[in-house]
């Protein structure tokens, strides 16, 4: 039972995209993929140039090939889905491969596969290159409410070691003999993962214990943080501006 | 004469489902001395622990911390003299990190920019500990969680330290560690213990607590010397320990 580094996301590496200020990655990341989604999807260029662009944010990033591939395929449903879109959409059809569907339907997967791959893949290199607390901190620096943040921080914080007491809790089943390989097999894992809700409760109960000890009132205290700077802000910026730039081009033209 | 660091008087404390957990407890702790609180499984010292910092509120008798007798209306300068260091480590770090974490407590008190880092620097120096500050919780040693539970307190610069049960988990190594910090603080301490030989390595007094009251409180090396007296309250020294040497 390792407890892995950080998240199962990240990729520990030192680039000026892993230094950057979470708020200025959270925002860039936002505004990009705004942009395109908004990009008419008959702008194939418009496509092009996205792509030669997250493929130059991957490299700068140091996020491997593979690692985006491998998380992309979270989005494989999404994907087969608009494979069917040809096939039921109506209007004009085409020859494809012998078989008659629709030219709007084309379209249509085309557009759905693009956009989210491309959204999928700036998450995933944006995951790649910031720890969750950092997230967490670009999200209360852009005021996402407080209450949010802070449930997300304690999720983050104690789904570890959850994670470990239920590791231990299947090693002491192993150790008398039970050897769970099936997921029918599953019952008594599910009632340790029940024993550790309870305790994670109680837990909830000491842990705001702690906090009051420590003077807590209510509402998590301002730290002390790097904001990012105007150069950061400026070479984040050079992420949404292009893609702006481009979906705009597109919409005149198209 | 001047105030106790603590004094608690006539504490009764009674937990929603009906066990009545202090029962008229009274305790005094000088300015500067260092007190082990000695007791069986259930006696009460936990939760008279967090009495003592207002966390749970005694149905009569008074604490003072001070000058000052706790009540709602400095609730929060009660809480920033005594510093409760909590049994689990790990219900007392909650950052994602060790400076967020040390940074806490300062921070509600209204401290911010260089002061608050300042006061983060201080407190992890305290405890040795300057070099984890950027650590996650969950990647420190038991010793190194301690030794940063303690720092988050410091970090409030408490006029007493009440912790429970510190040596708790710890490798013997990491125990000798615990007491070379604790001895190092200038600070008034009350620590709760079962580990006979630790609060005897480290305290002056001892008092021993069962049933929710005070049963006895003098000198730590005579009433753990006290073999009869042990017995009777569930306590005892390991085997072979040799306190004459001590
Ligand atoms: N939150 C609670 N609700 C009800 N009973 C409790 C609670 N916490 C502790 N107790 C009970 O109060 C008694 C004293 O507990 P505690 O103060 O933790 O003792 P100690 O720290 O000396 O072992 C025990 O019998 C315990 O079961
Ligand atoms: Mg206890």
């Amino acid at each position: 039972m390792g407890v892995g580094h950080a998240h199962a996301l990240y990729i520990h590496e030192h680039t000026p995209i892993h230094r950057m200020a979470p708020e200025a990655k959270l925002v860039a990341a936002f505004a990009f993929v705004a942009a395109v989604a908004l990009t008419p999807r008959e702008a194939v260029w418009a496509f092009a140039i996205y792509a030669v662009t997250i493929a130059v944010l991957i490299r700068t990033a140091r996020v491997p090939a593979r690692f985006v591939a491998v998380r992309l395929t979270t989005i494989a449903p999404f994907i087969v889905f608009a494979l069917f879109i040809p096939f039921i959409a109506s209007g004009e059809q085409v020859e494809l491969l012998g078989v008659s569907v629709s030219r709007d339907g084309l379209w249509g997967t085309w557009n759905v596969v693009a956009k989210a791959t491309i959204g999928a893949t700036v998450s995933i290199v944006l995951a790649a290159t910031t720890e969750i607390p950092e997230i967490l901190r670009g999200m209360s620096v852009l005021r996402v409410p407080a209450p949010l943040t802070a449930i997300a921080l304690f999720m983050v914080r104690y789904m570890e070691l959850v994670a470990q007491e239920l590791g231990r809790m299947r090693t002491a089943m192993i150790a008398r003999g039970y050897d769970p390989r099936w997921l029918w097999q599953a019952k008594p894992i599910a009632a340790a993962a029940g024993a550790t809700f309870v305790r994670s409760y109680e837990r909830g109960e000491r842990v705001h214990a702690a906090m009051l000890a420590r003077g807590y009132a209510g509402a998590m205290p301002e730290l002390n943080h790097r904001r990012a700077n105007r150069s950061e802000w400026l070479m984040s910026a050079s992420l949404p501006v292009l893609g702006i730039t481009v979906a705009l081009v597109a919409l005149v033209v198209t | 004469m001047t105030n106790p660091a603590i004094a608690a008087q006539g504490v009764w404390f009674t937990y929603p489902d009906g066990r009545e957990v202090l029962q008229g407890l009274d305790l005094r702790v000088e300015e500067g001395e260092r007190v082990a609180l000695l007791g069986p499984n259930g006696a009460g010292k936990t939760t008279l622990a967090l009495h003592l910092n207002g966390i749970h509120e005694a149905e009569s008798g008074a604490i003072h911390v001070g000058e000052l007798e706790l009540n709602p209306s400095n609730l929060m300068e009660i809480r920033r003299r005594v510093g409760l260091v909590f049994q689990d480590p790990d219900d007392q770090l909650f950052m994602p990190n060790v400076a967020e974490d040390v940074a806490f407590g300062p921070a509600n008190l209204g401290l911010s920019g260089a002061e608050l880092d300042a006061r983060v620097t201080e407190a992890l120096a305290a405890v040795e500990a300057g070099s984890l500050a950027d650590r996650a919780p969950h990647h420190l040693s038991g010793g190194e969680r301690r030794r940063v539970a303690i720092a988050t307190v410091l970090a409030m610069r408490p006029d007493v330290l009440v912790l429970d049960e510190p040596s708790s988990g710890l490798d013997p190594a990491g125990r000798r560690e615990l007491v070379a910090t604790l001895q190092g603080l200038n600070i008034t301490q009350l620590v709760i213990t079962h580990d006979l030989p630790f609060a005897l390595e480290l305290c002056k007094r001892a008092v021993i607590m069962d049933g929710g009251r005070v049963v006895a409180d003098g000198s730590a090396a005579e009433i753990l010397a006290n073999d009869e007296l042990l017995r009777n309250h569930r306590l005892e020294m390991p085997f072979g320990f040799n306190q004459a040497g001590s």
